[in-house]
């Protein structure tokens, strides 16, 4: 710890202690298994650490961004630390809704001296955002409902004569086009290059269209696993932490297809506007929870790769099922053969008029 | 008193002053009284309901971020013509350089990136991609900036740029309901959106209609339960009363989960369908994820709406009218339809705009059961808060379905009249 943040830190403790009494700080997650894993690799330890301090949760992560605005407005920011997905994260620091970081000056840096920034590297996508975990969006499917050769290609999700059934997928157009397009036969570089123009969005549609009656449309994370175990769905995408439990913990006999997955990060940002003495503690909280060995921690407990390079050869075996994590990580080299970035700056700029579309589409 | 006082002056009171006044000033101490016992409810429905609803009407028109971010840029472009097809002068690149310097000092330019994007794609990355960029040039001492601007992004050599910002500068804008008509605010005027991207009317008119049928469904289903509730004898009447209280005790999102249960491919209907022999096995029912999904478990959710009011009204309706009609000779059809029903029909009103006014702003349900068609505006109004953070927009739509609703009372007051409906 440095010695400033120390001195810092030390007031901010004298001054909760001489209130008598743990001070509240409020994190926002997303609730279930996640939340979980943060609650036992960052919360537990750091409230060992900081007995003053008192750590509480709120689910609110799904609709942080506009909850944010309305706490801006009322004057009244209520959260510590919230924890959402970068893209959100984006938006967010645009609406000046959080507080810009120095990765250098307010991360750890890693075990070997690295600074933080090199450490996160290019997944620092924007000047608000502490990332914690890369998670992707993949598929799954019932190894009993795929016959003798299992799908191991993407477009096989819009193959209907190999793999009749239902398909569960997301009710938004991001990733969805990106899929379509790529099975359509256009090179993954230039998918986005094509999405860009009004015929690109046409032809993605269009070849969404070919299997449209033959799909599920999820809106919440835990639908395509549920979708799944019921037998509802012979595949479908979703988080790749959910298929995990399904598969792991859960023991159903779905596989996961890991082709074309899709990359996005999850993390912290810190409300703008917090006072000096809770703008610290947060501060401090996300300096302990962001460091090596920490988010090498949460991979004990969810399938969810850590950010920073450094934590990679730190993840070990399950807490519970005792199965090496490794494997499961969406990083793995087996897992990751082809994969995609979540493209940040187009979808900002083109997330509403897509979206439009893709929504007259379905409505049709 | 004295006989003078009779004559001369006004009538007083005991304590000397005219009757009048002190009447009036007795009265209104009542009112006063009166009013501090409302005032408890008056102060809550005026912050909770009043204050926050026409904040929403407004925020529908409210459009000053562009003035207020880019002053006088906006004030430059008043002397340019934006359908002449070329770029501004110089003169307002040099006065959106000003206003950028500002705007990036206190990180307003992307959140101005942000709003102009809903009306053209691209804005949002152009202002946030610039903001840098521009900051670094002095405005005093740098210029001409049309080709420095441009250098900086090709965005800023494009007339649709400067024309969204000419068009969307006004500080109260219809253009949010335009946007949510299926409409936009062009230099040319409202026009149509492009085909590919209307759908909120249709939206509209989907959920006015299926409003409709699920309230329609809703009295054909309650009407025969309250006639029970309302005519056993009390012993039964209270089983069946718990009955129809239980689901409405029970949580909306409890309710709505079962139905996916129920309703699904693999669910509990198909599954005994098909054990049954009623249906194939690759032919089971779709009859979730659609239209048929959000009906029927709206209808069930919304049922003890319907109910409750009914029975109240059938409850008060007394037996020896029927017994009346019938010993004169009535069949039982006819006494039901000329003497029973007409007495009910102020519980039919009463539950109908009950439910369907909670129909047409329904979310969740919708939302977990609807699939693509079977989807509400509010699904979109949500979207539009919690998504895309469009809320003039949504406040747009919102104010339209609010009109939409008190549209509909008013028709329904002057066709059935509004005294006709009772709640017991």
């Amino acid at each position: 710890m440095k010695p400033t943040k120390f001195l810092l830190s030390a007031a901010a403790a004298a001054i909760t202690a001489g209130a008598a009494s743990a001070e509240d700080m409020t994190l926002v997650s997303w609730g279930g298994a996640y939340q979980a894993s943060q609650q036992k690799a960052y919360a537990e330890p750091y409230m060992e650490m900081h007995p003053d301090v008192n750590i509480v949760w709120d689910e609110s992560s799904a609709e942080a961004v506009a909850k944010l605005r309305a706490m801006n407005e009322a004057g009244n920011i209520t959260w510590d630390v919230v924890d959402v997905v970068a893209s959100d994260a984006i938006r967010l620091c645009d609406e000046g809704l959080a507080m810009e970081i120095d990765p250098d000056t307010q991360l750890a840096p890693a075990p070997d001296g690295t600074p933080a920034s090199e450490d996160f590297g290019d997944l620092l996508v924007s000047d608000c955002f502490i990332p914690q975990i890369v998670y992707s969006t993949t598929f799954g499917y019932r190894t009993d409902l795929v016959g003798d050769t299992p799908p191991d290609d993407i477009c096989d999700v819009f193959d209907l004569e190999a793999y009749p059934g239902k398909r569960s997928l997301e009710k938004r157009p991001i990733n969805n086009m990106e899929w379509a397009l790529l099975c359509d036969g256009v090179p993954k570089d230039e998918v986005y290059d094509v999405l860009a123009t009004d015929e690109g969005q046409d032809r993605a549609l269009k070849k969404l269209d070919t299997i449209k009656d033959s799909v599920v449309w999820w809106s919440a994370g835990a639908d395509t696993p549920q979708l799944l175990a019921d037998g509802e769905v012979v595949m479908g995408s979703t988080y790749n932490g959910r298929l995990f439990s399904l598969i792991e913990e859960q023991k159903q006999p779905v596989a996961m297809l890991w082709d074309a997955q899709v990359f996005d990060l999850d993390g912290w940002i810190i409300p703008a506007g917090l006072s000096e003495e809770r703008k610290q503690r947060a501060l401090d909280f996300i300096y302990f929870a962001t460091d090596t060995q920490r988010l090498a921690d949460q991979a004990k407990y969810i399938s969810y790769g850590p950010a920073r390079k450094s934590s990679a050869p730190l993840v070990g075996k399950h807490a519970e099922l005792g199965i090496d994590m490794a494997p499961h990580m969406p990083t793995d080299p087996n897992n990751a053969k082809n994969t995609f970035l979540y493209n940040y700056e187009f979808w900002a700029d083109y997330r509403d008029d897509i979206d439009a579309k893709f929504q007259a589409w379905l409505a049709q | 008193m004295t006989d003078a006082s009779h004559t001369e002056g006004p009538m007083l009171a005991a304590d000397g002053t005219p009757l009048k006044q002190s009447l009036a000033r007795s009265l209104r101490r009542q009112k006063l009284r009166a009013l501090l016992l409302i005032a408890p409810l008056l102060i809550f429905v005026l912050f909770s309901f009043i204050v926050p609803i026409g904040a929403m009407l407004f925020r529908s028109v409210e459009n000053s971020i562009v003035q207020d971010t880019l002053p006088l840029t906006v004030e430059a472009l008043q002397s340019w013509d934006e359908k002449s097809g070329e770029l501004p002068p110089e003169d307002v690149y040099e006065a959106f350089v000003r206003d950028m310097v500002v705007a990036v000092e206190n990180k307003q330019h992307t959140r101005l990136g942000t709003r102009l994007n809903y009306e053209e794609t691209g804005m949002s990355s152009l202002f946030r991609k610039s903001g840098r960029k521009i900051k670094k040039l002095n405005p005093d001492t740098d210029g001409p900036f049309k080709d420095k601007l441009i250098d900086i992004h090709d965005g800023w050599g494009d007339v649709k740029t400067w024309q969204v910002i000419k068009t969307h500068s006004v500080p109260i804008t219809n253009g949010y309901f335009l946007n949510a008509i299926d409409m936009r605010r062009t230099p040319d005027g409202p026009q149509m959106q492009p085909e590919d991207k209307r759908i909120l009317v249709k939206l509209f008119g989907r959920t006015l209609f299926m409003s409709l049928v699920i309230t329609g469904a809703c009295i054909l289903l309650a009407y025969p339960v309250s006639y029970l509730l309302a005519t056993l004898p009390m012993r039964v009447s209270n089983m069946l009363m718990i009955l129809v209280l239980l689901p409405f005790w029970t949580s909306l999102l409890v309710r709505t989960s079962a139905w996916k249960v129920m309703l699904q491919q693999q669910g509990v209907i198909n599954d005994t369908l098909v054990w049954l022999g009623l249906v194939a096995d690759d032919a089971r029912l779709i009859i979730i994820n659609n239209q048929i999904g959000t009906i029927i478990a709206m209808t069930h959710i919304l049922l003890p709406f319907m109910i409750l009011p009914m029975y109240s009204v059938m409850q008060t309706i007394p037996p020896s009218y029927t017994r009346a009609a019938k010993s004169m000779g009535a069949t039982n059809w006819t006494t039901f339809w000329r003497i029973y029903f007409p007495q009910s029909i102020p519980g039919i009103g009463a539950g109908s705009i009950l439910v369907f006014i909670l129909a047409i702003g329904y979310y969740i349900t919708p939302e977990i059961v609807g699939g693509t068609k079977g989807v509400f505006i509010s699904n979109r109004i949500a979207y539009h808060i919690s998504s895309s953070l469009n809320w003039g927009l949504a406040a747009a739509l919102g104010t339209i379905l609010l009109a939409v609703v008190l549209i509909l009372y008013w028709v329904y007051d002057k066709i059935v009249g509004i005294d006709n409906v009772k709640l017991g």
